[in-house]
């Protein structure tokens, strides 16, 4: 047994506000420490609704490394079950997407459970006679997670019976995703088609840092944005003309330090926080005919502009989501081993506005975080040197403190410089706190 | 002026041998100006617009790709990928005068540092003939797995 196993408190402790020691990335006792505690007490993502639309519909995912089943219960609602047979631990479901109909049977030895996990039925269940079966945790069924919430379309979960509350944990960083909803004219969203899926061999909280990193973007993707900015303007192309599509997406990565200084960076407690406050890189991308006058039909032309005036760039939801509202994106960074994670990047349709506005997304999604997207290549270069790099004796710490001039109160809400790494010290803040949410010193402490 | 089956399959083999010996340059100019280098991420996908898919790209987005393979700061190819295709003689599945629609399977590999990965495809060529030469007007790329979990994907299947 090495430094941490059972020592949540020795890990919190990695994180000294300035810095923090390279085993958050690189030790598989921290990882399991976070499966353990961060990711059970945290409001974790699980998927969205529209990805289980009709009753009986289910979508197989996980929650930090246990795996789950979004499912549509016969009342309607949304029940998170452990993908797990309560009788010898079979998974119930393989495929990532189906429908079970009325209830889920294990194909193993085919007990049965309604789509609320309750226990259904057990062939000759006669065999149970007198054997005190009711009396255990098997013949309740299929668990159920701690607790469950949809917010607008978006179901979040947490493991734990008992914690924190969906309100007290996200608080006012909800305005995103009302933002990225609320650009639907009808309010909704609804998943368009499967995700990216892409195996990183990093850790996941190098993917989470870097979306509110804002100092790589000119260096790291000098290669794919530089060169798309020297193309274009080698092609010498009247003023008039329209623009490479490639131009508006991928060209603002290569803005200046200021651009990035001047967009801010917000952060709430618990760990969340954005890019973007004032401008971001998704600020001028070009109109689409008919989808204001949409917006201003559903909402008048005062709200209808305050929704389209916010451009924040990417929200991260802790401890492992990113969305991005103007484009109606979400990237989740599913951890699997201290150096692997998967990240799935999903986009939304919405909801009764103009098709072009989701053929945009859709453009976003492939050209910077596919597989095979330039842009995904120069990222996936770093992180992957970084967690080869840390494995060096010579240094132990990772440095975080650009813009850090003293302690920090990471309970309120403050906006920043736009290159400040606060939102990274932010999510270590939470990070610590929820590793240690449920230990003995904590009850004690309170 | 006419081409030959024979000379639609050489076609094939050919592009396949550029993209091998990174001839990008040439094959670049095999591409008609309104090209697109598709490569869906679902099984069987129609759409290659509404939809996420691994790759829909016109020729400045294959030119950029091409053109950072090579850049002084492109970090991602310092070691350089290499690629390797292995083609099961290409089906000529249309020819209709100047025309014509080839699908052909694959075995791709691709390599760097190391690691390896093998995918197999079935690459879907629309071809024209123009001013006497092969061109391509649109390419088809699909990935048997293409809804696995994939490492990066660099140069060109």
């Amino acid at each position: 047994m090495g430094k941490y196993s059972g020592n949540p408190a020795a890990a919190a402790a990695l994180f000294e506000g300035h810095q923090v020691h390279r085993d958050v990335y690189i030790d598989p006792e921290v990882f399991r420490l976070e499966m353990k505690h961060v990711f059970a007490n945290a409001w974790v993502f699980v998927g969205h609704e529209s990805q289980t639309p009709q009753k009986g519909d289910y979508f197989a995912t996980s929650i930090g490394d246990q795996p789950v089943i979004q499912v549509r219960h016969s009342t309607g609602d949304i029940h998170v079950l452990y993908n797990r047979c309560p009788h010898k631990g079979t998974k119930i479901v393989i495929d990532r997407q189906g429908n079970t109909g009325k209830f889920f049977r294990c194909p193993y030895h085919a007990w049965s459970f309604k789509t609320d996990g309750c226990l259904l039925a057990i062939p000759l269940k006669k065999g149970y006679a007198d054997t005190g079966l009711d009396q255990t945790e098997s013949a309740r069924g299929m668990k159920a997670v701690g607790a469950v919430r949809n917010y607008r379309g978006f179901i979040f979960a947490r493991l734990a019976e008992e914690g924190i509350s969906f309100e007290d944990f996200f608080g006012d960083s909800l305005s995103s995703l009302d933002n990225m909803v609320d650009r639907s004219p009808a309010g909704r969203l609804e998943v368009a088609g499967p995700p990216l899926r892409y195996m990183h061999h990093c850790n996941w909280k190098m993917l989470v840092e870097n979306q509110t990193d804002t100092c790589h973007p000119m260096v790291a993707h000098e290669s794919s944005a530089g060169t798309a900015v020297k193309l274009y303007e080698e092609l010498n192309l009247p003023e008039d003309a329209p623009k490479p599509p490639a131009m508006e997406i991928i060209a603002p990565f290569m803005s200046p330090y200021e651009f990035f200084e001047n967009m801010g960076i917000r952060t709430w407690p618990n760990g969340h926080g954005h890019t973007g406050v004032n401008h971001s890189i998704h600020s001028n991308y070009s109109r689409i005919p008919g989808y204001f006058e949409k917006m201003v039909e559903s909402y008048g032309e005062e709200k209808a502009k305050a929704i389209l005036d916010e451009n924040r760039h990417n929200t991260v939801y802790f401890p492992n989501i990113m969305i991005k509202g103007p484009i109606q994106q979400l990237r989740i960074f599913i951890p699997l081993a201290a150096n692997k994670t998967l990240v799935e990047s999903y986009i939304y349709r919405l909801v009764d506005a103009p098709d072009e506005l989701t053929a945009r997304t859709a453009m976003y999604n492939r050209m910077i975080n596919a597989p095979t997207s330039i842009v995904g290549h120069d990222d996936l270069e770093m992180y992957e040197r970084a967690q080869e790099g840390l494995e060096a004796d010579g240094l132990e710490w990772v440095n975080i403190q650009r813009l850090r001039t003293g302690e920090e109160d990471f309970s309120e809400e403050v906006v920043e410089n736009g290159t400040t790494e606060r939102q990274m010290r932010n999510q270590f803040d939470a990070w610590a706190r929820f590793m240690t949410w449920d230990t003995p010193a904590r009850e004690a402490a309170e | 002026m006419s081409v030959t089956r024979e000379q639609v399959i050489d076609f094939i083999y050919d592009e396949a041998r550029m993209l091998d010996e990174g001839r990008y340059t040439e094959w670049l100019a095999l591409w008609l100006p309104d090209g697109h280098y598709w490569m869906p991420l679902d099984y069987q996908q129609t759409d290659p617009l509404n939809v996420t898919s691994l790759m829909y790209e016109d020729l400045f987005m294959l030119k950029l790709r091409v053109e950072r393979l090579n850049g002084a700061r492109t970090f991602s190819q310092k070691p350089k990928s290499r690629c390797h295709h292995v083609l099961q003689r290409p089906f000529v599945d249309e020819m209709n005068g100047d025309s014509f629609v080839t699908t052909t399977f694959m075995h791709y590999v691709e390599t760097r540092l190391d690691e390896q990965q093998l995918l197999a495809l079935t690459a879907k060529h629309d071809l024209a003939l123009v001013d006497g030469s092969l061109r391509i007007a649109n390419k088809r790329v699909d990935i048997v797995n293409c809804d696995a979990a994939f490492r990066n994907i660099q140069l060109l299947p």
